[in-house]
């Protein structure tokens, strides 16, 4: 630990702190002026230790990588702590819904948050479509890398669902019609929609076990329209369900190209 | 040894262990049989709790009054909002169609001045027979079951559809002669 010598004030003063019990236990290493404080600051810091000690210079040029896969986490960040602070004011029934939303604008101090948390869904889904661009045209995605093109691929699909989910949540017309049209899809599914191919096949006898009240649209639903149940699901799919399976994918996304070398790096 | 050798029907314990070696064969097996067991359960019991028991929703079936009170040769609007079916009285009798576009899904209007439902998503176009002939929309509106009640009341069935794309147009429950 340097120390100043004990004739300026703000020396002493540090010499002090930096000897004191509650600041011993808080960093349990030196100042990171050696290359070993420095490995140990990262590496001792939970935050910290999610980035790697030392990284290559080709991981920040910007002509290299586009940085759009740390823009599309960071938006995730974003729409994440925009969206917990919209559930403070917003009530995922039908009564409710679409007041709830207007308030946000006009009651709640500032009113642009959920502008905030829109802007960042258009703006994350643009960044998720680059990068994935930007991963294909430097060829990220070949050998041995495949699998993690795979989960890429799964993400984007969760932060399109993102975006469906919560095209619905302010429960306007264009919200209840554009779930209405996209849901209707679920009908078509083979095997497990009621207007699908092979739906027939699943039956009892003369009891019909997928019909349109049993199928997968309307699982995904919780009724046989867009109603009050349909709300409410997609309210805890939105905020809990598709981010919970979208972040322990993002760990694997992150985990694979860190054991990789990291970010842009050769093959 | 020599017992051990021929005594293929014999249970010998290891020294110090109350379970046979026949026994203990079938301790894995079972016990991740039964873990197996019990986590596929689970998963069923997880995806049949997606699937609500009960609906609030309005009721399939309904009773939409008696043959009475509708005129002939009008396109009836009053169940649209609460129910989404149109019952159109003809000379010869009643039918009920769906108010739900064949193209996506969207609630038509029934433009009477134009003698036609138009629907204002896509801009599809149903004669009052429900026949489609202009827009996306890919066949006609969807009649539902139509029958007399024992109380002489029409009564409107939805949960049974009549396609006539399919030929169900000619089925006896599609068309309430009265």
């Amino acid at each position: 630990m340097a120390s100043k010598g004990s004739e300026s004030f703000l020396g002493r003063t540090w010499d002090y702190i930096t000897e004191t019990q509650v600041w011993k236990s808080i960093f349990r290493h030196g100042m990171p002026t050696t290359n070993r404080n420095r490995a140990l600051a990262v590496m001792s810091n939970v935050f910290l230790h999610l980035h790697p000690v030392k990284i290559r210079k080709s991981g920040i040029r910007l002509k290299f990588t586009w940085c759009m896969g740390g823009l599309t986490f960071f938006l995730f960040l974003v729409e994440t702590f925009t969206g917990l602070l919209l559930m403070f004011y917003y009530r995922p029934t039908v009564a409710y819904a679409y007041m709830d939303i207007v308030d946000l604008a006009e009651q709640v101090p500032l009113g642009v948050m959920r502008e905030l948390h829109r802007w960042g869904a258009h703006a994350m889904v643009i960044s998720v479509w680059l990068h994935m661009f930007r991963v294909f045209m430097t060829g990220s995605y070949k050998p041995p890398r495949e699998f993690n093109w795979n989960v890429g691929v799964i993400l984007l699909v969760l932060t399109l669902l993102l975006s469906f989910t919560g095209y619905l949540l302010p429960w306007d017309q264009l919200a209840i019609w554009a779930i209405t049209v996209g849901s209707n899809m679920a009908r078509a599914t083979p095997l497990l929609g009621h207007e699908g191919p092979g739906a027939q096949l699943l039956a009892l006898g003369e009891v019909p076990l997928v019909h349109a009240g049993s199928d997968a649209r309307f699982a995904l639903l919780g009724g046989r329209f867009v109603g009050e149940s349909a709300l409410l699901r997609f309210y805890v799919l939105h905020c809990l369900g598709i981010p919970l399976v979208a972040a322990t994918l993002m760990a694997v996304h992150f985990w694979r190209v860190r054991k990789d070398g990291g970010i842009s790096g050769p093959m | 040894m020599a017992e051990e050798k021929g005594g293929a029907a014999q249970e010998t314990n290891a020294p110090g262990s109350s379970l046979s070696r026949r026994a203990f064969f079938w301790a894995l097996p079972l016990g991740w049989s039964a873990f197996a067991a019990s986590m596929t359960a689970g998963l069923v019991a997880t995806g049949r709790f997606m699937f609500p028991n009960v609906l609030f929703e309005p009721p399939q079936a309904f009773k939409v009054g008696f043959p009475g009170e509708y005129n002939v040769g009008e396109v009836d609007e009053r169940w649209k909002d609460a129910f989404g079916v149109w019952i159109v009285r003809e000379a010869s009798g009643f039918y009920a169609l769906l108010a739900t576009c064949t193209h996506l899904g969207c609630s038509p209007n029934w433009l009477a001045a134009e003698n036609k439902f138009k629907c204002p998503c896509h801009g599809s176009g149903f004669y009052r027979s429900g026949v489609n002939f202009e827009g996306p929309a890919p066949r006609p509106l969807e009649r539902v079951r139509v029958v007399l009640a024992d109380d002489g009341q029409i009564l409107v069935d939805k949960s049974k559809k009549f396609q006539q794309e399919k030929g169900e147009w000619g089925s006896p429950e599609s068309y309430l002669s009265v």
